[in-house]
């Protein structure tokens, strides 16, 4: 006999959501949901994702889907549901059943999140029991993999474990209708962590409100240490001269400009333009820093971002970020805590050490982060959000794939080292682990396999890595001893992760613009137009070739690649251009110079539009020495508008049927502006402006050539918004398909998932 | 990596040779004494402890400031058996003539050799001559192998160093690479740079009455300091921590690598050594290399950490921390 209800017969489905739904309020959602239609049923976490039953009148049913799908708690994501109609059984309630720990994992991690606004309103609430706690957190926010050791997400496997809860914070784990109900890092002043001062050594200072202790010796100007959710920040008042050139002493770091955290977005706007989409990108959870257009005469100090046009700003997230800025501070520095060029300091132990000498004192707490996670770096570009670091807030949530691929591991280029897995349709972007140069961010690479290769419970035996043989990671895949290791051309890399975030596949038109990238010639590319799909590419052209004199020396002090340009340009006249622009620091050197590119002496040769952005640079008079990795490049944006004269350059055919961007006449070009007396401006625009005429011009005879009518634009060099915007213009005034990034960065930061992709892709076609 | 022809790398001392003798050399003659792998094979014959080795010298320019290829082919070979703890007795010496290379040159060669030879104690007892057409070689190729007897007790050997050794340099880094690069493309540099080129045997015998303790020597030739403690660190399984601020470097061969974007540390030598010794005994021997010629600048450079990671930190002037990578021929910058 049907079961019925008002006439109505009653049904059962069961639903099996896949995703980020474990640890993000997802059932208690569904309790409510359920309960609040009348259905009667269970959900249970699974470890491939979360099991639902439902059992009632099929509308009830069919409006309960749809709501979950509307009304998803803010924290979750689902990937992937599969539904069925099952006998009913007669369930009289709704439960939440025990954890089931069959089937394979398929639940995904969640990032951690900015403090929720229920969490907020309680923060500040003299009546809450939480009030001014800054451990509060709910199913809606908080941390999740800063504190993961291993999964399931269970309170014992993150480094809440030691916090045993009082019975008011168990109440509320317990109790399906609360928002903290099985929320793992749920902590009050009764049983949860604590925050402690700590002096230079590490003692800890015996004080009632270490906060309060803080906040006045940052007011006095002295450098703190401050446990965040990825780990320290180094924080000093934005707003001193005095206190940021402190820090930056201390630091080494010269000019490199340091992350701000304001109050909130009328605070950002008071000292940067906020567009309406800078604004979203600035509120959102994830809360990355957003580069913002510095005003003119603000409260901050001139050394936080000297001779850039941007600030990087971000919201506090941290509930101790919210009252820190509470009442005072116009902005304060909040940079990662490290010495030059390692990785951010996680432990209190950790910090005393590795920050002697730069911290004061530190304000810590006794909950550990467990997983290294920068700040993330994002600007608005043409109306959308792109990435610059894709870390805290964002890794590990993966990266959805047009189609599914079998298990690879990519372990990333040697700067900016992300590594990647992908598993099914997903890619697991690692947080940002840095520059493999130092021993520390080598120890965090292995940190952060071992990480990987737990949360997405894979060890896959398919290694992709780079093709230049000196890098760190392409070592560390001749060690791991995988059953097959495939190396991708850097550039090749960067085109395919621009196709996979964007889900396409084919042929497609490759412009891939950075600095250096090992070349399958043994040069270094850099400026590449390539046409590629996910498993091979063909070099249709690159920039022309030009000699790094002194290799690695050049990329510090790009007078050098000046001097190449201009012998390029000029041939054996160029030490006069060079010395009518003051080019070269020491005019005894001219022959030797000159000898050393002639032989090519320790100069190699590079085709890298970001070494060319250097080059000219130098030429101009704007930078010859650079301090950090692109501080030339971002100089001379600076000074461009997006507008600009297009200066003449040639597309010349190589011997072996590539073309060249020969851009020599573009170099005399610049030199006679220059020596015309010409602005900065109006030549930094043309400069843009050229180059923007020539991707197009190539992308044109790609086209004429193939067909293809898709580009795709990836390598840091797309970071530049007058260049990213003025090459989209041109190339859609061509009526071509223009593809960017939005959600891995166009810089190394993306290669792995490049990388990931074409190994993927060459074991699906059994190459 | 595979490759399918010999690229100059492959005898830079750096990745590729290692690979190659792994790869190639190892298994084919496998056997204890070559696995080791240290600069000489020390082999016992009746009760005597004998080291033995064998190198050949390529070097061009042929003559450099601070020598020429005959005192190099006597002070690398006569180095290579002091630092394993051999006194150095006697040289052989094959020669491949280019035809046509001049009997003037010839004859400053083999004074230099004499010479070295008899600063160094050595005789040189037996040779070769051989004369290739021209263009089958690049006028001149020597080989030089020794032999030594071993008295020192202690193993000296990789194997042997410890957490906590100290790390003794006897000198400048560079001298060597930057004069030869100086006089092989004729660079136009004020700065004089002279070989460090010398016989170490009288030094390390010095210093092995010092100290009954010392664990490890390797002379830094090919590749230079930075090669060589890459290829400790690893093979010794142990963090080597040098600081770039203790590490001496005369000021011109600075000057040249900073104008030619070169870093001393991949330098060849000729006439340094590293050695590896207990902290307690490092001043002693440190002092002990200080009275000698070719010791005066002699400094502790770093220590050894911890077992484990094997691998070279470098303490940056200013401040950080670098790894110093075995060096791969490859000049494709990493960084960028």
């Amino acid at each position: 006999m049907l079961l019925r209800k008002n006439n109505e017969v009653i049904k059962r489905a069961r639903y099996l959501f896949a995703g980020i739904v474990q640890g993000v309020g997802f059932r208690p959602f569904i309790y409510r949901l359920a309960t609040r239609l009348g259905l009667t049923g269970f959900v249970q976490n699974r470890p491939d994702g979360v099991s639902v039953e439902v059992e009632g009148i099929p509308t009830a049913i069919d409006s309960f889907f749809s709501t979950v799908c509307q009304e998803l708690p803010p924290l979750a994501n689902i990937t992937g549901v599969e539904s069925l109609e099952i006998a009913v059984t007669g369930d009289t309630d709704f439960k939440i059943i025990v954890s089931d720990n069959e089937g394979q994992g398929d639940v995904h991690i969640a990032p951690d999140s900015a403090v929720c606004t229920d969490c907020l309103k309680e923060l500040l609430d003299p009546s809450d029991r939480r009030f001014r706690y800054p451990f509060i957190n709910c199913t809606n926010c908080g941390p999740r993999l800063t504190i993961i050791n291993d999964i399931p997400y269970d309170r014992v496997h993150t480094s809440m474990g030691c916090f045993p809860l009082c019975p008011a914070c168990l109440a509320e784990y317990e109790n399906p209708t609360d928002r903290r109900f099985h929320a793992e890092p749920n902590a009050c002043p009764v049983c949860g962590p604590r925050l402690e001062l700590r002096d230079a050594e590490g003692n800890i200072i015996p004080c009632s409100d270490p906060l309060k202790e803080a906040i006045q010796r940052i007011t006095a100007g002295q450098v703190l240490a401050i446990k965040g959710l990825g780990g320290f920040h180094l924080c000093v008042d934005a707003s001193s001269d005095n206190a940021v050139q402190k820090l930056r002493k201390r630091k080494y770091r010269e000019e490199k400009p340091l992350a701000i955290m304001v109050r909130d977005v009328e605070h950002a706007r008071q000292i940067a333009e906020v567009s309406n989409e800078e604004q979203a990108m600035l509120l959102s959870v994830l809360r990355p820093i957003v580069l913002l257009r510095k005003k003119e005469n603000i409260p901050i100090s001139q050394l936080v971002a000297p001779s850039v046009p941007n600030l990087g700003i971000m919201l506090p997230y941290a509930p101790l970020h919210h009252l820190l800025l509470e009442n005072q501070f116009t902005a304060l520095v909040m940079t990662s805590a490290n010495q030059v060029d390692e990785p951010i300091c996680i432990s209190n132990r950790e910090a005393v050490i590795r920050l002697k000498g730069i911290a004061d004192y530190f304000l810590a707490h006794n909950r550990d982060i467990l997983v290294r996670c920068d700040d993330s770096i994002g600007f608005v570009t043409g109306g959308k959000p792109q990435l610059m670091r894709r870390s805290r807030g964002y890794a590990p949530r993966p990266i959805i794939l047009k189609e599914a691929y079998p298990a690879v591991l990519a372990l990333g280029p040697q700067l900016k080292a992300t590594q990647c897995i992908l598993k099914d349709n997903f890619a697991f972007l690692s947080p940002h682990i840095g520059d493999l140069e130092t021993p520390q961010a080598r120890d965090f690479f292995h940190e952060s396999l071992a990480l990987m290769k737990r949360i997405t419970q894979s060890d896959p035996q398919v290694i992709a890595c780079d093709y230049h043989p000196a890098y760190y990671s392409t070592e560390v895949a001749r060690e791991l001893k995988a059953a097959r290791i495939i190396p991708v051309q850097h550039h090749h890399a960067h085109i395919v992760s621009c196709m996979a975030e964007n889900q396409i596949d084919g042929d497609v038109i490759g412009l891939a613009m950075d600095g250096t990238g090992y070349g399958l010639d043994g040069n270094a590319w850099g400026g590449e137009f390539l046409i590629a799909n996910s498993t091979q590419f063909k070099r249709f052209g690159h920039l022309q070739y030009f000699v790094l004199p002194g290799g690695q020396k050049a990329i510090h002090e790009p007078w050098r690649i000046g001097v190449s340009l201009l012998r390029q340009a000029y041939r054996q006249s160029w030490p006069e251009i060079a010395s009518r622009l003051n080019l070269v620091p020491d005019q005894a050197h001219y022959e030797l110079l000159d000898k050393m590119i002639e032989i090519r002496l320790n100069s190699p040769l590079s085709s890298g539009l970001g070494r060319l952005f250097d080059g000219v640079a130098a030429i101009m008079g704007l930078r010859r020495k650079v301090s950090f990795e692109g501080q030339s490049a971002m100089e001379l944006e600076a000074k461009a508008k997006s507008a600009g004269q297009v200066l003449p350059f040639e597309i010349l055919r190589n011997p072996d049927e590539s073309h060249m961007l020969d851009i020599s006449a573009t170099v005399r070009a610049i030199v006679e502006s220059i020596i015309s007396g010409k602005s900065m401006e109006e030549i930094a625009s043309a400069f843009h402006a050229t180059l923007s005429a020539a991707f197009g011009a190539m992308s044109g005879e790609i086209r004429k050539l193939t067909g293809i009518n898709r580009v795709a634009l990836s390598g840091g060099c797309f970071q530049n918004r007058i260049l990213l915007e003025g090459t989209v213009v041109e190339l859609k005034k061509k009526n071509f398909e223009v593809y960017c990034h939005s959600q891995v960065p166009a810089n190394d930061g993306g290669v792995s998932l490049g990388q990931a992709v074409i190994a993927g892709s060459i074991m699906k076609k059994g190459f | 990596m595979n490759y399918d022809k010999i690229l100059l790398e492959h005898g830079g001392g750096g990745l590729l040779s290692n690979e190659l003798i792994a790869e190639k050399f190892l298994p084919r003659f496998n056997n204890a004494y070559l696995e080791r792998l240290e600069d000489s094979a020390v082999i016992t014959i009746g009760s005597q402890k004998f080291c033995f080795t064998t190198d050949s010298y390529v070097v061009s320019p042929i003559f450099f400031p601070g020598g020429n290829i005959g005192s190099l082919a006597v002070h690398g070979t006569v180095n290579d058996l002091s630092v394993c703890g051999g006194k150095p007795l006697y040289l052989s010496c094959g020669i491949i003539l280019e035809e046509g290379f001049p009997i003037a040159s010839l004859d400053k060669i083999i004074q230099s050799m004499a010479e070295a030879a008899s600063e160094a104690g050595v005789k040189i007892v037996t040779g070769d001559t051989k004369v290739v057409p021209r263009g089958a070689a690049d006028g001149i190729f020597i080989n030089t192998s020794g032999i030594g007897i071993v008295e020192y007790p202690g193993p000296l050997s990789i194997k042997n160093i410890q957490p906590g050794d100290a790390i003794i340099l006897n000198g400048t880094i560079g001298d060597h690479g930057a004069a030869i690069m100086k006089a092989r493309e004729n660079l136009n540099l004020t700065a004089d740079v002279v070989s460090d080129s010398a016989p170490l045997n009288d030094l390390i015998a010095g210093l092995l009455k010092v100290s009954p303790n010392i664990h490890c020597m390797r002379d830094a030739t090919r590749g230079g300091l930075g090669a060589i403690l890459a290829e400790i660190a690893k093979s010794a399984k142990v963090q080597i921590n040098i600081s770039e601020n203790d590490i001496p470097v005369q000021e011109n061969v600075r000057g040249i690598c900073e104008i030619l974007g070169l870093d001393p540390l991949f330098l060849a030598n000729e006439g340094k050594m590293v050695l590896f010794c207990p902290a307690a005994d490092a001043e002693r021997v440190l002092s002990a290399m200080k009275t000698h010629k070719y010791g005066k600048n002699a400094a502790i450079i770093g220590s050894v950490g911890d077992m484990g990671k094997g691998r070279v930190v470098i303490k940056t002037s200013i401040g950080g921390e670098r790894i110093v990578d075995l060096p791969t021929g490859e000049l494709v910058p990493r960084i960028c």
